[in-house]
């Protein structure tokens, strides 16, 4: 694996729009090639190079790829975006839509991300060792298909809006998080180490929610049915198992109404 | 003005009866006119070793007003990914399935085209409509306002009283700025209004006791008092029911017995709209029971004179559909679980909008595809069978050039049966698309997107043809029909022409747009004698039914109609 | 001798009465009285002749005072600001005509900028509501004609819109309810007991913030589902009892305001009651409606809809349009210092966003065009007054169920005033020039 690093040295005035830090648009270029990558601040079209110290030269393909982010990156968004292979490691934190639309790869932060990150995910694995912004792994506005597929594992807390419209993968969240997890969710795995607050599996069609913390208020429309022993994310316990959202409409298999499954640690 | 001379394309001109002779085209002043018209100042296009035909005419597209922009408004992933940057004088373009209208216009002159007709407009929202028209660059364009659920028409007609039915009409076409007469899912989007439909043609609409029939009848009769350029225009009752092919022809005969009227020169008194929803058969949409039903369809359009119609052709690509069969798109959305928009129109309409996707995965998407085509390929006349997606519903209207691809190559037609849809052979089984040989010529496709269109329209005097002193609407395309014989090659060359002339203007030059030229929006004055009895009962119905004032009814203002064209007509003898 | 002008749109809120009539005087010069309007549109005809009307661009100065520019100086200081901003924001637009929205984007396009309109701050969450939904809707003769069943949920006509109840929902005697508001049942959802309230059949005084979940229990109600025994304060029974009174009538309604599109949840809350309303269509004909605030906000969605594709928080930057409110929506872009300059028109940000946003505009290079000296024009770098869209100019109107009404031009504006398109067209002249010049 070949190693890109891209350090920051001239912070942008505004935000820095730099979805051409991706080991698929890297992949097969020479350091002095990825300085001359577009990014885009307001209407202005610039370079990466403008902002970032570029050094070594990325893999063949994005596989091969590995790209280390230095510096304070608080401003600098769509880093990661539809990459499909290959590594990015963020040191610090980083701004909007990290690994939107991320197919395959990893990305791992080691510090926060801002909102929208993962939005319309379909592979891959993203870790965020601090916390996420709102709409975590969600769908893009008006898309009835959100996450597809991957892992995001988030060590801190997240916002709200977790798993907008999810339709596969799974978010893990080590943390608390705010309002409005799984809403519309049609498939997909969303598990809370921590405390949740209101509107968990609101409009759920499908899909599973675990929280082993508090649940401040329980959507109406979600009904206990049994408890459960099971072991999540390397943790055994009893959960008391939900069947809802009761005011939403199920898919059928077999004749069964196939239910949105909320889990509480007992 | 300026004087072009396209010289030495393959021409084709149903009309005129060029079929691909090279012949020369002259323009001046926004006129075709003689070569020896022409003074040294004539800038010469070079068409030699490409397709030359009169700027194309698209009979039905919901590409403007009030249902179109909630389309795109609530369809933001339409627009993920596909726009175009602005560059020049050309405005930024957005969006796929319901694209902005820079893309319309922009996508429209690509394709060749020179005049689109939106195929509904609801008339208290007129005005929406005009000011899309308006932003919309390039292509000619005029609105359909839709009658088939109007309270005033049902009164009148229930009572037999064609003059008042009449003088409403055209009394509305003015109001309005519209063109002619749309009839949807007659009665039923009336019955919508409390959550019912009429699917046949003889369920009577609720309260209003008139039935579909009587209905599409009155405005067939209406349309020929007024002797109206176009003719009257369905959508008839139980869109993609299986098994609706019977209320299909139940709505074609009602134009038995009548003909046109009118000096427009149009043969049909009834133009069928997007046939091929309305041609299935069987009970359900499962590959064991769905058929085609199109041979029967054509049987009887071939037997008679006075009906044309335009296929409604899937095109196998996520798209938004959108229709005053209000009913229709709340079904689809109990089938699909999509996001589901209706708006009822007081005393008027409605409207209803739902994504779908026609999925090569599945089996119906594929049947639908073949019926399409089916209509076309069985049709005798092709000069009465028109080419459209009913964009955007049952695909996008940049997709046409493929649509003459599948036309015009058996080969492109096998491809798409054999690997790109997963139920092929089923398709083969319930339809007849495998077994139809028949290959359109250029000649032929002329007849389906410029002149036929264009005479269905009563617009023959100025579009669909290269005839001396019709509008200067000319179009190169890429194309040799000597040499090109890849039937991918009808798609490219078609959906970006080497040069377009609109209305005289050098609108495409070597494949970029250069100008945006001076669009017009046509509509139909028809003049009818005094009728107090009607104008009293507008009076009425706005005081006590409408939520808004007469006197803020009419399109008024140059600001919606800055370049009208007025088509008059004297319907007072 | 005085003349009446007949038909005339009221500029002020979403109902966009268009049954206003004014008296002129007979030089046509003044308004000498209206007539039909309600309290609110009467004062906005009314005052429109203020005398101490501003007639003149105001430059900030260094000591905070303004001084009077002319209106070159005004587009040259304007088109400077935008042409030399990397991303400026363009803000309003909701109390002025679609043919001035439609210039202003003109402008946008060229230097970039962000087009946002007050539904940030209102119906926005609607917006994203109907794009996550859809919306069984219709238009407000509907109402009149056919409902049966009205409901307002978080929001309060009797006082934000007027004369929507005697127009529309309640009051009027249409073709199939000739009995006016005796064949109508009213509900009302709000934690406070309104002057809307009080006409309610049913109130149901939700817990405040939980409007979602009061929703939801609506829908497991109707689904005929089990209930626990109290949601959002709300006992089971009484929300039974509501269900059962939505799904027996023949045309139902639900109108609804900011109670649910500005408190907790909000897209979320439109969503859970469009959803409602498209459930309770299995069992009878139901319809739901925003009571837009501003005259026009429904029209700079419209007209942002058919030339960009999206209804607001519009960003031009990259040459092609993109969306997502949370990014592009102007308090967020604010809040994060993503904007280098602001210009607004026609609305008032000063006194409707929250305090840091409006910091920030005091901070950035700003211009405020609007007939008055309000909280943003007193904090921008540059005031431009223009004519009242409706009473001195007109143009064209959305109304909140997206009827277009062409609004009237009653009287002149003040001597030597410009109207906002005119203003827009020499400034998108400038702005041409300038980005040239680049």
């Amino acid at each position: 694996m070949e190693t890109v690093t891209v350090t920051m040295k001239n912070q942008p005035t505004l935000f820095l729009e730099a979805d051409n830090i991706s080991p698929d648009v890297f992949a097969g270029k020479k350091s002095s090639e990825i300085a001359e990558l577009h990014a885009f601040e307001g209407r202005e079209q610039t370079t990466l190079g403008k902002y970032f110290e570029v050094s070594g030269n990325a893999g063949p393909s994005a596989a091969d790829t590995r790209i280390v982010v230095k510096g304070d990156v608080t401003r600098v968004k769509y880093i990661g975006m539809k990459m499909s292979a290959g590594e990015i490691v963020v040191e610090n934190s980083a701004d909007m839509y990290t690994g939107a639309w991320m197919q395959g790869g990893t990305i791992l932060v080691k510090g926060n991300v801002d909102a929208f990150t993962g939005i319309g995910m379909k592979g891959g694995n993203l870790i965020v060792e601090g916390n996420a912004g709102n709409y975590l792994g969600a769908a893009y506005r008006g898309d009835w298909r959100g996450m597809q597929g991957g892992t995001i594992r988030v060590k801190g807390n997240a916002g709200s809006d977790t798993g907008y419209f999810m339709n596969g993968g799974e978010i893990i969240i080590e943390g608390d998080v705010d309002v409005h997890v799984g809403t519309h969710a049609e498939g997909g795995r969303i598990i809370i180490k921590g405390n949740g607050k209101s509107k968990i599996g609101g409009q759920m069609v499908k899909g599973e929610i675990v929280v082993f913390g508090t649940i401040d208020v329980m959507m109406p429309g979600f009904k206990y049915v049994e408890d459960v022993e099971m072991e999540v994310d390397g943790t055994e316990g009893t959960f008391a198992l939900y069947h809802g959202d009761l005011g939403e409409r199920h898919p059928k298999k077999k004749g069964q109404i196939i239910y949105g499954n909320l889990y509480q640690k007992i | 003005m300026s004087e072009y001379l396209i010289k030495n394309g393959f021409v084709y001109d149903p009309v005129l009866g060029i079929n691909g002779d090279k012949t020369d085209i002259a323009v001046k002043d926004g006129k075709i006119v003689k070569d020896s018209e022409l003074s040294s100042k004539a800038k010469t296009i070079d068409a030699t070793g490409k397709t030359v035909m009169a700027g194309g005419v698209d009979v039905h597209a919901h590409v403007a007003g009030p249902k179109v922009n909630v389309g795109r408004n609530y369809r933001p992933e339409d627009k993920l990914f596909v726009g175009t940057a602005k560059s020049g004088m050309k405005r930024m373009e957005g969006g796929f399935s319901v694209p902005t209208v820079f893309r319309t216009g922009y996508n429209y002159a690509r394709m060749g085209y020179g005049f689109v007709m939106e195929a509904a407009m609801p008339p208290l929202y007129a005005r929406h409509v005009h000011e899309e028209i308006r932003d919309t660059p390039i292509i000619d364009q005029a609105a359909l306002p839709v009658f088939g659920n109007n309270w005033f028409v049902m009164e009148y007609l229930k009572n037999g009283e064609v003059e008042n039915t009449a003088a409403y009409i055209a009394w509305l076409l003015r109001m309005t700025r519209g063109f002619g007469i749309k009839n949807v899912n007659p009665g039923g989007t009336e019955a919508w209004g409390w959550g019912l439909n009429c699917p046949t043609v003889n369920d009577p609409v609720p309260y209003f006791d008139i039935t579909p029939a009587e209905i599409i009848r009155g405005l067939i009769e209406a349309n020929e008092y007024l002797g109206l350029p176009h003719c009257m225009h369905v959508h008839g009752n139980s869109l993609g029911e299986p098994g609706n092919f019977s209320i299909t022809l139940d709505t074609l005969k009602q134009a038995e017995g009548f003909k046109p009227k009118g000096s427009f020169g149009r043969d049909q008194v009834l133009h069928h709209t997007h046939l091929q929803f309305h041609s299935y058969g069987g009970e359900s949409y499962a590959s064991k029971s769905f058929e085609s039903k199109s041979r029967e369809i054509m049987d009887y359009i071939n037997s008679v004179d006075n009906i044309t119609f335009d296929m409604g052709c899937v095109t196998l690509d996520e798209t938004t559909t959108m229709t005053a069969d209000g009913p229709f798109e709340h079904h689809l959305t109990e089938l699909n679980h999509l996001k589901w928009a209706n708006v009822d129109v007081e005393l008027e309409t409605a409207a209803g909008i739902v994504p779908y996707v026609y999925s090569p995965k599945t089996f119906i998407a594929g049947a639908q595809w073949a019926i399409g085509l089916e209509l076309a390929l069985y049709a005798k006349d092709l000069m009465k069978a028109f080419v459209s997606t009913d964009h955007p519903n049952a695909g996008p209207f940049i997709r046409y050039p493929r649509v003459i691809k599948w036309l015009m190559s058996r080969k492109a037609r096998d491809n798409v049966l054999d690997n790109i849809l997963k139920y092929g052979e089923k398709v083969r089984e319930r339809c007849f698309i495998g077994e139809i040989d028949r290959e359109l010529s250029l000649y032929e496709i002329a007849m389906m997107t410029r002149a036929g269109p264009a005479k269905a329209l009563g617009l023959a005097h100025m579009f669909g043809s290269l005839k001396e002193g019709m509008d200067a609407d000319v179009v190169v395309y890429p194309f040799n029909p000597e040499k090109d014989d890849d039937p991918e090659k009808i798609e490219t060359a078609f959906s970006n022409c080497s040069y377009l002339v609109k209305s005289g203007q050098l609108i495409i030059n070597d494949g970029e747009i250069i100008s945006t030229g001076r669009k017009r929006t046509l509509w139909v004055d028809a003049k009818v004698n005094e009728n107090a009895q009607v104008m009293r009962d507008v009076e009425q119905k706005f005081l006590k039914y409408y939520s808004v004032n007469l006197g803020n009814y009419e399109v008024l203002g140059e600001h919606f109609l800055p370049n009208p064209y007025i088509i008059e007509v004297d319907a007072t003898q | 001798m005085t003349k009446i002008v007949p038909d005339v749109i009221c500029p002020f809120c979403g109902t966009l009465c268009d049954d206003l009539e004014v008296e002129v005087s007979d030089d046509g010069k003044t308004i000498v009285d209206i007539y039909n309007a309600c309290a609110i549109g009467a004062e906005k005809f009314m005052h429109a002749q203020a005398k101490d009307r501003v007639t003149r661009p105001r430059m900030q100065q260094p000591d905070g005072t303004y001084k009077e520019v002319s209106y070159d100086e005004a587009v040259e200081y304007t088109a400077q600001m935008l042409a030399n901003s990397k991303k400026p924001l363009m803000y309003g637009w909701s109390s002025t005509s679609c043919e001035a929205q439609s210039v202003g984007h003109e402008i946008a396009e060229q230097v970039g900028a962000i087009v946002d309109n007050t539904a940030t701050v209102c119906h926005g969450s609607t917006l994203i509501a109907v794009q996550d939904v859809g919306i069984p809707s219709c238009t407000l003769g509907e109402i009149k004609n056919r409902a049966d069943r009205i409901i307002f949920w978080g929001c309060n006509p009797t006082h934000a819109h007027p004369r929507h109840q005697s127009r529309y929902s309640i009051f009027p005697r249409g073709f199939f309810t000739n009995k006016g508001h005796k064949s109508r049942k009213v509900i009302v959802v709000d934690p406070r007991k309104t002057d809307t309230a009080k006409m309610a059949d049913i109130h149901y005084q939700v817990e405040q913030g939980r409007d979602f979940e009061l929703l939801s229990a609506f829908r497991v109600a109707v689904r005929n589902e089990e209930l626990p025994d109290t949601v959002a304060g709300i006992p089971k029974e009484e929300i039974y009892k509501g269900a059962e009174l939505m799904k027996s009538g023949r045309f139902g309604i639900i109108f609804f305001g900011m109670g649910v599109t500005q408190s907790l949840s909000k897209n979320h809350n439109i969503d859970n009651a469009i959803s409602l309303t498209k459930d309770l269509n299995e069992y009878t004909k139901f319809s739901i409606m925003a009571m837009r605030g501003h005259y026009n906000v429904t029209g700079s969605g419209q007209v942002l809809g058919w030339q960009f594709g999206f209804p607001y928080c519009v960003d031009l930057s990259r040459g092609f349009a993109r969306y997502n409110p949370g990014e592009t929506s102007s308090n967020d872009l604010l809040r994060r210092g993503e904007v280098d300059s602001i210009f607004v028109l026609g609305s008032d940000p000063g006194a409707h966003f929250p305090i840091s946003s409006v910091k920030k505009i005091a901070e950035l290079p700003s211009v405020c065009i609007d007939p008055h000296i309000t909280p943003t024009s007193e904090i921008s770098k540059l005031h431009v007054p223009v004519a009242f869209v409706g009473i001195e100019v007109g143009g064209s109107c959305y109304r909140m169920d997206n009827v277009p009404i062409d609004a009237r031009k009653v009287i002149d504006p003040p001597e030597g005033v410009l109207t906002d398109e005119e203003f827009l067209s020499r400034v998108n002249k400038r702005v041409s020039e300038l980005m040239e010049a680049k």
